[in-house]
């Protein structure tokens, strides 16, 4: 991989690699006496490893001239290894909290691994470091597919990749030493949150020149996606993360946004995190994989068009729902609920556009495990922004709120939704990028399909159940007009579906591992494919015009 | 027709990105700006007192231990929320709040009215061991708190943080953040004198953990949780009648 960089360029990475270094030395030295320091060194470790990678293979030969006019296809690569990596962690940490709901004991009386220090590793584990690594790995293979160009830069795709997993070990052993601004879902602290300004606006530049490269005159509906993902990321990521810094030496710091303010920014971040990052970017993933897997077109261009700014409109509107019957004004809590409600067309839109899809592929779908994967995820998508809509109603949500509900509604979305699509995704793209002819095991992707279905439906049917007895035992009355359970009574009900719930997340931390088994063994094993076409001069595949 | 004008739209980068800009910023500005403009939105409370150091560090640990995340400090105008928890929350009651600490999810009680219901010695014992005093109990245990003494000498730049956004902490109370820290969890020392001058007289002045020689995490998070809902009176004045739940289930 760091062959195929010029002489040049891995001197620019070294230079880029000593400064993050040299950042991470400031890092330690002002922060010695906080946790800070500790994350200076994590910085220190990391740069100082990807140096010794890159000074080992700093005397290779001078890469070939004719790289650039093929597709870029190494940092993918490394993004699905990553990717892959982190759902393991991330979903066995789920497995680990989950459990310790049910048998507290498990937490072993330390202070890096109870509850609400491992709870954020858990979040950020799934959804930035496994998600958000399947995002850039797809969006760059996508981009260039699409546009049939290479991405713009030799260097950038590299920086984009690496610099966000440098954010998500950060954030994450952040938790662990007690690091935490705990904004939920935007957890990680100052130092970290300006690092991946810096990332992401790199990744945008990369997509914009791309994109600019193009050899299509029209941008392919998956890269609307891609873009708004990116863009809308960012002005959210910023405005929620403005704060104050006790000093140079300490990892707190205090955000600008009081009380009630700070209420409706944190779930206008929070419900937006799940629209342009849970949503926009996979409805990106799903608008090239499914059907290219499936070998049909997008069932309709103006469904596409319609859902893409219905939900870029109507998503940042809805956030608000998520504080009904709270201190802030009536009027806020009313308009996210009328939008969360409208916010149901642009979503049945999309979810229709690919279920519509595969008319005329369903033998398929019945076939392959992988394409079945994605056609669960569109269901579960188009389920789940449903229970959205519903349980955004004042009254609903006067039953959902604080309990169990709320949990495997957003499991429902990402476990469902999320994950089954990058699943699909990957089994699609890990065979073409590293030119197999098929997966290593059909029937393993089948069995990862059934475990993931199972754990999912396990999971959230526990979670309604365990949602709605806490929240009717809550407002139940005696014929005296006395509430009629405590609070510890309502805890004692909920054990079993605690127990249920961990067994459901971890057939779907088995599903994830047996995945991981596939790829590797796909990657080592399976002999090349003898395709030749996959290259920016040929003419592309652009599914769907 | 609206098909050929996107048909340009999409063959413009620029455009498209400026597209999502717009559609993407309405919602927000709507909703955020008017919070600022809008008096109501806030209401008055002259009586309300700012967190003592001591409190303050407390908030940062209930902060650093992820406590956010199975409590809320956020009681519903419900009428089984008031009649389980207390007056439902003001918005005023957490104006000095940065972060908010509302929370989203009760896999414990709420705790926005949990100052002065149970005693410091019940929070010590709880905290150490939750399944102790609450036997079906499922909160991790916080064993270390009582054995780890509480870092105070940075606590002036902390609350000068605060100062700088607003917080009515007076420069007097950044100089003494320290010795006030200390003062509050060592009753009849020379220390705990300048509390209630600085912080009032109904400031709780106590050896939280039940040790007077240090100040540890413990006392700074049962100091915390005792002044939860005692900052103000504001919510027991009068307020509008709680609302009755509605019945979607028969």
């Amino acid at each position: 991989m760091i062959k195929n960089l010029t002489s040049g360029e891995r001197e620019i990475s070294i230079f880029i690699l000593v400064l993050v270094a040299i950042a991470g030395l400031a890092m330690a030295a002002l922060g010695r006496a906080d946790p800070l320091g500790t994350q200076g060194w994590i910085v220190i470790l990391l740069a100082g490893s990807l140096l010794w990678l890159i000074f080992r293979a700093a005397f290779e030969p001078e890469p070939v001239e004719e790289r650039l006019t093929s597709y870029y296809d190494d940092p993918i690569k490394i993004g699905i290894a990553l990717s892959m990596f982190w759902a393991v962690f991330g979903m066995f940490v789920g497995v680990w909290v989950a459990a310790q709901l049910a048998w507290p004991n498990l937490a072993f009386d330390a202070a890096w691994s109870s509850f609400g220090r491992l709870r954020p590793a858990h979040t950020t584990g799934v959804i930035f470091g496994f998600g958000g690594n399947a995002l850039i790995a797809t969006s760059f293979h996508v981009v260039q597919r699409t546009s049939r160009a290479r991405l713009a830069g030799q260097l950038s795709p590299w920086f984009v990749l690496f610099g966000y997993n440098l954010f998500c070990i950060l954030a994450i052993s952040g938790y662990l030493l007690g690091i935490t601004q705990s904004k939920e879902y935007g957890e990680a602290e100052w130092y970290a949150d300006i690092w991946l300004v810096i990332v992401w606006v790199t990744y945008f530049v990369l997509y914009i020149r791309t994109i600019a490269r193009r050899k299509e005159p029209h941008i392919y509906v998956a890269n609307w996606y891609f873009m708004a993902f990116i863009l809308v990321v960012a002005i959210l990521h910023i405005v929620n993360n403005l704060a104050v810094p006790v000093s140079w030496g300490h990892a707190k710091s205090y955000t600008i946004w009081p009380g009630v303010q700070d209420a409706m920014v944190q779930w206008w971040y929070g419900h937006n995190a799940v629209a342009f990052f849970l949503t926009a970017g996979f409805l990106g993933m799903l608008y090239y994989y499914l059907p290219i897997r499936a070998q049909r077109p997008i069932f309709s261009y103006r469904l596409s068009i319609l859902s893409f700014w219905g939900i870029t409109f109507f998503y940042m509107w809805a956030g608000s729902h998520h504080l009904h019957y709270t201190a802030l004004p009536h009027w806020v809590q009313t308009l996210g609920m009328t939008f969360s409600v409208m916010l149901l067309v642009p979503s049945w839109a999309s979810a229709g556009n690919a279920l519509l899809t595969l008319n005329g592929a369903w033998h398929r779908v019945r076939d392959d495990a992988t394409l079945r994967f994605m056609m669960a995820a569109a269901v579960f998508y188009g389920l789940s922004t449903f229970e959205g809509s519903f349980m955004a109603i004042r009254p609903v949500n006067s039953l959902s709120h604080y309990t169990d509900w709320t949990v495997g509604h957003v499991h429902a979305g990402a476990l469902g939704w999320v994950a089954l699509i990058t699943f699909g995704s990957l089994y699609t793209l890990v065979p073409n990028l590293w030119k197999r002819e098929r997966m290593y095991s059909a029937k393993l992707v089948e069995v990862h399909f059934w475990l993931a279905i199972a754990g999912t439906l396990i999971y959230v049917f526990a979670m309604w159940n365990s949602g709605i007895i806490q929240g009717l035992m809550w407002r139940t009355y005696t014929d005296e007009g006395a509430l009629a359970y405590s609070f510890t009574d309502s805890l004692v009900a909920m054990y079993p579906y605690y127990i249920a719930r961990a067994v459901g997340g971890l057939l779907f931390l088995m599903g994830a591992v047996i995945g991981c088994y596939n790829m590797w063994m796909t990657i080592k094993s399976v002999p090349l494919a003898a395709r030749a076409d996959d290259a920016p001069v040929a003419s592309a595949a652009v599914p769907g015009e | 027709m609206p098909e050929l004008f996107h048909r340009k739209i999409e063959r413009s980068a620029i455009l498209f990105v400026l597209g999502i800009i717009a559609a993407a910023s309405v919602g927000g500005i709507v909703e955020i700006a008017p919070l600022f403009t809008i008096d109501e939105t806030v209401e008055e409370a002259p009586d309300m007192r700012v967190y003592t150091p001591l409190e303050f560090a407390g908030r940062n640990i209930y902060i650093r231990e992820g406590c956010y995340a199975c409590h809320s400090q956020m009681i519903r105008t419900l009428r089984d929320e008031v009649e389980r928890y207390g007056p439902y929350s003001l918005a005023v009651e957490s104006q000095y709040d940065r972060p908010m600490l509302w929370g989203s999810k009760r896999t414990g009680p709420d705790l926005a009215r949990i100052g002065g219901k149970y005693s410091d010695f019940w929070h010590v014992a709880h905290l150490t061991n939750p399944r102790d005093v609450v036997p079906e109990s499922n909160m991790p245990a916080y064993p270390w708190l009582a054995r780890t003494s509480l870092r105070t000498e940075d606590l002036p730049l902390h609350l000068a943080a605060q100062q700088s956004l607003g917080v009515p902490y007076t420069d007097e109370m950044l100089e003494n953040a320290a010795r006030d820290a200390y003062g509050q969890a060592t009753p009849d020392t020379d220390q705990a004198a300048g509390i209630a001058e600085r912080y009032g007289e109904e400031t709780n002045v106590s050896a939280f953990d039940g040790v007077r020689t240090q100040v540890t995490e413990m006392d700074a998070l049962v100091a915390y949780l005792q002044v939860l809902g005692r900052l103000t009176d504001a919510a027991y004045q009068d307020t509008a009648a709680p609302e009755e739940a509605p019945e979607p289930i028969e």
